[in-house]
């Protein structure tokens, strides 16, 4: 809602300067955005008219003018205007103006002519934003001689105001005048407002079929107007201010009282009326041609104003076309109606429509007005386009309106909700400057809500209301009590915080990606992955949810390698999205890259790149805080983004946790990426899981520790040697290293030597080398038979 | 015998020439060593009349022990010498960087969003979370946002078909609790929202902590008290001017947007206040009983308060970010600097 002040004032006018009646209004709930000049600056601007007019002797597309100005004397001007006239008032900056731009007027000779000032235009005074051929005409009976600015009242500010959705009472200059009006304690009056006497009798049959929708629908017929006489520039002016276009002068009148009292109306052409107006439900499929010369097709959801032969307007939202006033009009029928919010309601947006009209009907609109605009809509018409009224033509049906409301605001529940107790006489008055007929005692306020308040429907409207008027500022300020209650903690679970710091300990920046991706990065990386697409995305790189962290993590690792950041560590949290919409996932994960060297660069860095093993270790690192690394294992497995020879399924308790590898090489080539990079993804609510620590008491016998060199093929996983370790080393077995893994000289192709350490303790004596000695022929024998493995000699 | 000073001026010669430890071992055996010369004086006393022996081996003696001291003395000073010149050559320069892993760093909202429930959860809020892809119910219905509602045009929804869209705002989580515990509630509800919306100041997905608490008597007086500390807390300055402003949500009544004195400009007017000297950091109210009528939650007993807010606004202004789009390009020279 934008208004110009001085209108606003012209209803009510608080002794507060512009700033000011601003944050009064700001700190009321009615939000001002933006304060600015109805005019940019300039001075030396005059009222003038043009006294004659020749051809410049040497440019066939300028004028020589004189004007008065007011001075006594007439100024002599050159002018390239097209329009300009003798006899007309017009802008003129006098030598010694000071345009828009610090455009200073100077005397001037043009091919030889002199021009002592300049005929002004509308965008040259800064009141247009186009560039218009032509000058500003004035009326004619405009003061010659006036400063311009002045005459025009341009020292004058628009207020905009950022409505909430719930005050639609405010979106006119009534409306916000109320408003200044309670908070300033002043009486709000605007300009005398009639009704019109009717100068004939004649009428047209209007039938509202949806008195539900349409409770009250008011025409009259205005017949001979002239619709080519000139708005006048006030009416022009004031809607400017108010960021609205002037048409022509029907379409203004409507708009300005629209804008004046809330009110949306419509004019339709008589002529192109048939038989009858009618308020209906569509037909589905009934075609309309908008004003905006849009083509639709209505649904039979949607309330029209039709005649005999069709729709002719969607209610409260736009007119049609072919129904509408145009040059030719001669007789008018202007409508003037209530719709209800429900009947208006999503309507528009579901044609791609927001008019003035549907913005307030959709909010609404006081039922009151309807007959109070028409006849101010009349009154004006017939100042400007003139024109010969008929009587009002009315349906209403009574049992629709909206009945008068009443709401008890509870003295208790007043208090108790502001957590003060205001007088009585002062919340009586808040409620009753609010426009709130009042019936009080002591234990209750019995209110009347007005007719231009939808928004106020319970208990809490009216605690709100009286908060708001009284200032919210000015209630008390008090600290929320509770019992000291504690409350379960699992010790066993790992909060999230702690195992991000994990990461970042190890070297990790935290990222935070889009949820939705790029489908084709998610194709490339998950082929088989199905993830929710969304119906209305930002734009198309944006428009699938993520099944994985990966893609947002290859996307920032792209990123940094494009800013000359070659060793990149990234870890994320979040959900991933798997699943159709009807049997969807939404899993929180984590995930991690990394890319370049192992160390940072410096003097004592091997300028190694990282592998496999670097991520896996941080990983582990993530695992081995649950405090149960048995849990937790690493099989070989096939995911399309990685690495088939260098990918691991991760499993928790038997369970597919997470992946981790080396980004596939026939991906990367597809991505364009030149370098290696490692990602794990894992569940965060496998991560979170742990147990508690359980105590063994500590043997005070001696360790025995056994180094074996056991030689495999080099296929074989070294977790599969070591579960047949574990398997047959006895229950005194402690601990197994797993301290060398070579292949080379000295083993033979297709093996390995796999080096472990084996310590055994008994808790409550020492252990003889027998028993050692038979554990580990055991150990051979098993894996021997198992794997073909053997000790290296 | 006669010889016994020069021989013992000749050894302290020797022991003052010595520049080493095994040089002056070779001095110590030559003079006092089983054949050293010195040594040979005390064997050839035999040779002494008997009635002169008891003097010279005194005299003998004596020199020995002199010129043990000596070496003593001379041992601990070489060695001295050697340490300090051990010391000296294993000198390192100690400004050169330490080696290995440097640390990360946590993301600016995870830190800004882990300091908000940290603040909340000490006063006994506890933290609740949800998904993300939501229903229109909780998004919408239930927080009294009926269809066509022009509410729902105050937030543009991500939408996949005709019910299910990506939450708007945390205020899901919300109802979800409500549904689900008894009073008191009291929660914290960080995570992602979504907009559809992408420009200088949007993004089409950021992040909300909202808080709700719902007790008997509970007032708007407490609902300002807890922001007002808040921001003072968040801010860490108890004299940061805060004021509410009457606004509208759907799922609050009354409601308020919370302003704070600009802290770029201490509320003087800066660009990034345009130039009010006051900045929007949250909106806030008391829970509307439609909301309470979806939760099952008695209106006439329990009342209740909410709050929102944007973690990468409160990010910005805490740490001078001046662009929000920096947030999510993860573009490490950002990252690095909220280590
Ligand atoms: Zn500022």
């Amino acid at each position: 809602m934008k208004f110009s002040e001085q209108w606003l004032r012209e209803w009510v006018s608080p002794q507060l300067a512009t700033q000011a009646l601003a944050d009064q209004i700001t700190m009321a709930g009615l939000e001002v955005d933006a304060v600015e000049p109805v005019a940019a600056a300039f001075k030396g601007v005059v009222v003038a008219e043009v006294v004659d007019k020749a051809q410049h002797p040497d440019a066939d597309k300028l004028n020589v003018c004189q004007v008065a100005d007011g001075s006594g004397e007439t100024v002599q001007v050159v002018c390239g205007a097209p329009n300009v006239a003798v006899g007309q008032k017009v802008a003129f900056a006098q030598v010694g103006a000071v345009l828009p731009g610090d455009f200073k007027i100077k005397k001037a000779k043009l091919r030889g002519v002199e021009s002592r000032g300049m005929i002004c235009s509308a965008s040259e005074l800064g009141l247009e934003e186009e560039t218009s051929p032509g000058i500003m005409e004035l009326p004619l009976d405009a003061p010659a001689g006036e400063d311009f600015r002045a005459w025009m009242g341009l020292d004058d500010s628009t207020i905009e105001v950022d409505l909430t959705p719930n005050r639609g009472d405010c979106l006119s200059i009534k409306g916000m005048a109320r408003e200044a009006g309670v908070l300033n304690r002043l009486a709000v009056e605007g300009p005398a407002m009639s009704p019109v006497a009717a100068t004939h009798d004649e009428t047209f049959p209007v039938q509202v079929h949806d008195g539900e929708r349409c409770p009250r629908y008011i025409g009259r017929l205005i017949k001979g107007v002239d619709v080519t006489a000139e708005t006048p520039l006030w009416m022009v002016e004031r809607l400017r201010r108010s960021g609205v276009r002037s048409i022509d002068p029907v379409v203004d009148i409507t708009n300005y009282v629209m804008l004046e009292l809330g009110q949306p109306l419509h004019a339709f052409d008589r002529a192109n009326l048939h038989e009858r107006v009618e308020v209906r439900l569509a037909r589905a499929g009934e075609q309309l041609t908008l004003l905006d010369g849009q083509e639709i097709a209505l649904r039979d959801d949607t309330l029209v104003i039709a005649d005999s032969r069709g729709a002719l307007a969607i209610a409260g939202v736009m007119g049609g076309e072919h129904s509408g006033v145009n040059a030719e009009t001669q007789d008018i029928f202007l409508e003037s109606a209530f719709f209800t919010q429900l009947a208006v309601a999503g309507q528009a947006r579901s044609y791609g429509l927001h008019t003035d009209a549907s913005h307030r009907f959709e909010r609404g609109v006081d039922p009151e007005l309807t007959h109070i605009a028409v006849e101010r809509a009349t009154a004006l018409l017939l100042e400007i386009t003139g024109g010969e009224p008929g009587p009002l033509i009315e349906a209403a049906s009574a049992e629709h309106l909206p009945a008068p409301r009443q709401i008890v605001l509870r003295r208790s529940r007043l208090d108790q909700a502001l957590g003060l107790s205001l007088p009585l006489e002062d919340v009586t008055d808040i409620l009753e400057r609010l426009g709130m007929p009042v019936e009080a005692d002591d234990h209750s306020w019995r209110v009347a809500v007005p007719s231009w308040r939808f928004d106020v429907a319970i208990e809490e409207d009216l605690i709100e209301e009286v908060a708001r008027i009284h200032g919210y500022n000015r209630l008390p300020v008090r600290r929320p009590q509770a019992r000291l209650g504690l409350r379960p903690d699992g010790e066993t679970q790992q909060p999230l915080s702690r195992l991000r710091r994990q990461m970042v300990a190890r070297g990790y920046q935290e990222a935070i990606s889009y949820s939705f991706v790029a489908p084709e990065l998610q194709k490339t990386l998950l082929p088989q992955a199905v993830a929710p697409t969304l119906a209305n995305p930002i734009s198309s790189d944006m428009s699938v949810m993520r099944a994985s962290l990966f893609p947002g993590l290859i996307k920032a690792l792209e990123h940094n390698l494009n800013r000359q950041q070659s060793r990149v560590r990234l870890f994320e949290t979040g959900l991933v999205f798997r699943g159709e919409l009807d049997a969807l996932s939404q899993i929180p994960m984590m995930g991690a890259l990394v890319c370049g060297n192992r160390d940072p660069e410096g003097w004592a860095a091997s300028g190694d790149k990282v592998d496999f093993y670097d991520l896996k270790g941080d990983l582990e690192s993530l695992l081995a805080m649950g405090g149960e690394p048995d849990a937790w294992r690493f099989e070989p497995g096939e995911h399309s983004a990685l690495h088939p020879g260098q990918a691991a399924r991760v499993l928790y308790r038997g369970e597919e946790a997470g992946w981790i590898g080396t980004l596939h090489p026939a991906v990367r080539a597809e991505l364009g990426l030149k370098v290696e990079a490692v990602l794990f993804e894992v569940r965060l609510d496998a991560l979170t899981q742990g147990q508690l620590p359980a105590f063994t008491p500590l043997s005070r016998y001696p360790e025995v520790r056994r180094d074996l060199a056991i030689l495999v093929e080099e296929s074989l996983p070294v977790q599969s040697l070591l579960d047949c370790l574990r398997e047959q080393a006895g229950e005194w077995l402690t601990e197994i290293n797993l301290f060398d893994v070579y292949q080379g000289k000295g083993v033979e192709d297709g093996h390995k030597s796999v080096a472990l350490g084996l310590t055994w303790q008994h808790p409550s004596r020492t252990l003889n080398d027998e028993e050692i000695n038979q554990l580990v022929d055991a150990i051979v024998t098993e894996s021997g038979q198992r794997f073909g493995a053997r000790l290296r000699s | 015998m006669d010889h016994l000073p020069n021989l013992v001026a000749e050894a302290r010669d020797a022991i003052d020439a010595a520049q080493d430890i095994p040089a002056l071992d070779e001095v110590r055996v030559r003079y006092l060593g089983k054949k050293g010369e010195i040594t040979a004086l005390l064997k050839g006393l035999g040779k002494l009349p008997p009635e002169e022996r008891p003097a010279a081996g005194e005299r003998i003696n004596q020199a020995k022990q002199e010129l043990g001291s000596e070496l003593d003395r001379r041992r601990q000073l070489l060695e001295k010498a050697a340490l300090d010149a051990r010391l000296a050559a294993e000198r390192l320069d100690v400004t050169l960087p330490g080696r290995g892993q440097e640390s990360g760093g946590l993301h600016p909202v995870t830190r800004t969003l882990e300091r908000i429930e940290g603040l909340f959860t000490r006063i006994g809020f506890d933290v609740a979370v949800g998904p993300e892809i939501e229903d229109d119910y909780h998004n919408f219905e239930a927080l009294n946002i009926p269809a066509h509602h022009p509410a729902r045009g105050m937030a543009d929804t991500f939408y996949f078909d005709a019910t299910r869209l990506l939450r708007t705002h945390t205020s899901p989580v919300q109802v979800r609790t409500m549904k689900s515990e008894e009073p008191p509630i009291r929660i914290v509800c960080p995570g992602r929202v979504y907009r559809s919306d992408s420009d200088l100041t949007h993004t089409p997905m950021f992040h909300q902590v909202e808080g709700l608490l719902v007790d008997e008597d509970v007032s708007f007086a407490d609902l300002k008290g807890t922001i007002e500390d808040f921001l003072h807390a968040f801010f860490e300055r108890d004299d940061l001017s805060v004021r509410f402003r009457p606004s509208y949500f759907p799922f609050t009544e009354p409601s308020a947007e919370v302003d704070i004195e600009c802290v770029m400009c201490s509320g003087d007017g800066c660009r990034v206040c345009s130039h009010s000297g006051w900045l929007e950091v949250m909106g806030c109210g008391m829970v509307h009983p439609e909301v309470f009528h979806h939760a099952g939650i008695d209106t006439e007993r329990y009342k209740g308060f909410a709050f929102g807010m944007g973690a990468e606004r409160l990010a910005m202004l805490r740490y001078g970010v001046n662009d929000l789009r920096l947030f999510f390009e993860n573009d490490l020279r950002f990252l690095r600097q909220f280590a």
